[in-house]
């Protein structure tokens, strides 16, 4: 067995309530999570992603499979014997302590010393620089110093995985991105391995050594950012993660043909049949009007740097293109344009 | 400058506003104290009632009694009993019903927001009927031949009834029933407005069961302990009819003992010092416990 890998979760799965009106939150999830990384949860809400971050926490038993937790099986281990931390979406700060004391909580259920408490109360408060804040009650504080004190409340103890819960959720879009590097920098600093749950594929994508990508209750796919972003699996991943269009089409001689009846000669791995062909907006180029694919301009939108603009292919398909505002002349609602593809970076998925 | 004047002239007058409030406290609520207070240091009647004489004695009686041969004076020792067992069957009342007041508020804010309505109305049901009749109900249970007897026989654990009414445990029963809704009501209010996720927050934070209890739930829902021990305390020093039916004639609580004075005793000036004395235990106590109670905590 790899020793470097900090949670083994093999072929998890929850069901809630039983008979017909059961309800499978997770079904056959297996993963593993190496020492030190910062690993995310991706998925819609109701995917599954929070329920496998609770059963790794120990607040949900998994209905079948084994969590692992540095090779030792925790799946029936209350959570108060488990070496794991959880930094709460609602941050679920104690009203009644202030800062130090939460922060000092998990080391006094440890039955650490008051000293050696209020050190590491001291290190880890200065880690998230609210030190001068250690006598406040929660309520007297923004919902960003809340967020870090739970932050810590979680790191205090220096659990062996740390897991977070959407939480950054509550924050505004400058707080969040500020806590996103806050988050990145602690995870360096502290070494410890940060399970990440978020419906954010932004967040997951900047922030994430790897990703996996949850629908349904099944794990879709896991990887680091740019395979995730570059080679999504199947469909379901590559929409949810950034913009993408998506061209049917038959695999025809070692190439595909779509719609339009036109053939584009994209990478195939061995399909064959119907497929569908993946594109970023950013790899469609537009340009004169003359040979190959042709496309209307019907919508144009001004993003500053880049100009998106919405075409409509001759089988009446529409796709979105990303052109940067200052490469080319601007085009007109209602243009003809021609469309060129980087058929390079085209992932070709089954259908 | 008319804004401010027309200001100035409601402030003026507005105390006005407040008048039927003012009178209803100085006549309804000072004035009896102030007649009982008065009452405390007159002299006691022939038959019932006072004379006019401003007189000690009803104080002196309170602590100690003199010999009728020879005027020694010593301590009444009757009297201080009756307080002890007053005070002690009310802090086991409030004790009691806290432990069986909070795992049955806590069943009832646990349950889905449909069904807690009714749970919240069985129990205040005893509410609705007198007093007088529940505590006739108790004794139907506990008395010699009563339900909890005869049961206890039928099941052949004992073989003669246990001797329960007229005794304090009586007393302690009557009264946990009767109050039980008084600390069930405010145990309620305070966690239904618990955020239960800070329970997965302490076993998070390696809290065993016990200190998630004590650490993290009892200090949040505190306001609601405190209310309830208030609202059960109170009422049970004063208690009157439960003692009465239950404890019998020997086994007083001072509510028994000052109605003795204006009944029987005809001792008005004792009756209005013990209730002045009353008065004093349940004000002492009440600055104690909030005291005590707010302690450990300066925010609480």
């Amino acid at each position: 067995m790899n020793t470097n890998i900090a949670v083994d979760a093999r072929n998890i799965g929850k069901v809630y309530g039983n008979g017909p009106s059961a309800v499978a939150a997770l079904g056959d999830v297996s993963i593993s999570i190496e020492q030190g990384e910062f690993f995310t949860l991706l998925g819609p809400s109701g995917c599954g992603k929070t329920t496998l971050l609770r059963c790794i926490a120990g607040f949900e038993t998994p209905t079948s499979g084994t969590i692992f937790l540095s090779g030792q099986d925790i799946t029936h281990t209350p959570p108060n014997q488990r070496p794991v931390n959880t930094v709460f979406q609602s941050y679920a700060l104690f009203p009644h302590l202030n800062v130090a004391q939460n922060v000092g909580f998990g080391l006094k259920m440890l039955g650490r010393p008051a000293a050696e408490v209020a050190k590491a109360v001291d290190r880890v408060l200065s880690l998230v620089k609210l030190q001068e804040f250690a006598d406040r009650l929660p309520q007297q504080l923004s919902g960003g110093q809340q967020q870090r004190v739970a932050l810590a409340r979680a790191l205090a103890p220096e659990p062996q995985v740390l897991l977070l819960d959407e939480p950054l959720s509550a924050l505004d879009l400058k707080l969040r991105k500020e806590m996103q590097s806050e988050l990145k920098r602690l995870q360096t600093e502290t070494g410890i391995t940060f399970i990440f749950v978020t419906h954010d594929q932004e967040e997951a994508l900047t922030m994430s050594n790897r990703i996996g990508v949850m629908s349904q209750g099944a794990l879709l796919q896991v990887g680091t950012p740019h395979e995730i972003y570059e080679h999504p699996v199947n469909r379901f991943v590559a929409d949810f993660i950034g913009e993408t269009n998506f061209l049917d089409g038959q695999v025809d001689g070692g190439r595909v043909r779509i719609g339009t009846g036109d053939m584009l000669d994209v990478q195939l791995s061995g399909q064959t049949g119907d497929v569908t062909l993946a594109i970023r907006p950013e790899q469609i180029q537009l340009g004169t009007a003359d040979a190959g694919l042709t496309a209307k301009i019907t919508e144009a939108t001004y993003m500053g740097t880049d100009t998106h603009y919405t075409v409509s292919l001759s089988d009446g398909s529409k796709i979105v293109a990303r052109v940067q505002s200052n490469s080319v002349g601007a085009f007109k609602v209602g243009d003809t344009v021609g469309i060129g593809i980087d058929t390079k970076a085209v992932q070709v998925l089954k259908t | 400058m008319s804004i401010a004047g027309g200001q100035r002239s409601k402030g003026a007058n507005g105390w006005l506003l407040s008048a039927p409030a003012l009178v209803l406290l100085v006549f309804a609520a000072s004035g009896p104290l102030l007649i009982v207070a008065l009452y405390s240091v007159l002299e006691k009647g022939d038959y019932s009632g006072v004379r006019w004489i401003l007189s000690g004695d009803g104080w002196f009686r309170v602590l100690f009694e003199r010999d009728i041969f020879d005027q020694t004076v010593s301590l009444a020792d009757a009297n201080l009993s009756i307080f002890w067992r007053s005070v002690k069957l009310s802090i086991s009342t409030t004790v009691i019903t806290f432990v069986l007041g909070l795992p049955t508020a806590w069943f009832i804010a646990t349950r889905p927001a449909k069904s807690r309505a009714f749970w919240l109305f069985l129990i205040t049901i005893p509410f609705w009927t007198n007093l007088l009749i529940r505590t006739f109900a108790i004794m139907e249970v506990v008395r010699n031949e009563g339900i909890l007897n005869t049961a206890l026989i039928s099941a052949g654990l004992i073989s003669d009834p246990i001797q329960i009414m007229y005794t304090d445990t009586a007393v302690l029963i009557g009264m946990t029933y009767v109050y039980l809704p008084l600390m069930v009501l405010p145990l309620y209010a305070a966690i239904d407005r618990f955020d239960f996720r800070l329970i997965e927050a302490g076993y998070d934070l390696y809290a065993s069961r016990w200190q998630v209890l004590r650490g993290v739930i009892l200090p949040i829902i505190k306001p609601g302990i405190i209310a309830g021990s208030i609202l059960v305390f109170i009422p049970s020093l004063g208690a009157y009819v439960t003692p009465r039916l239950l404890g019998g004639g020997k086994n007083m609580m001072i509510g028994n003992f000052i109605e003795l004075q204006f009944g029987q005793g005809q001792n008005w000036p004792l009756g209005a010092a013990l209730s002045t004395v009353l008065l004093l235990i349940v004000l002492v106590s009440l600055v104690v416990y909030t005291r005590v109670s707010s302690r450990d905590n300066p925010h609480g």
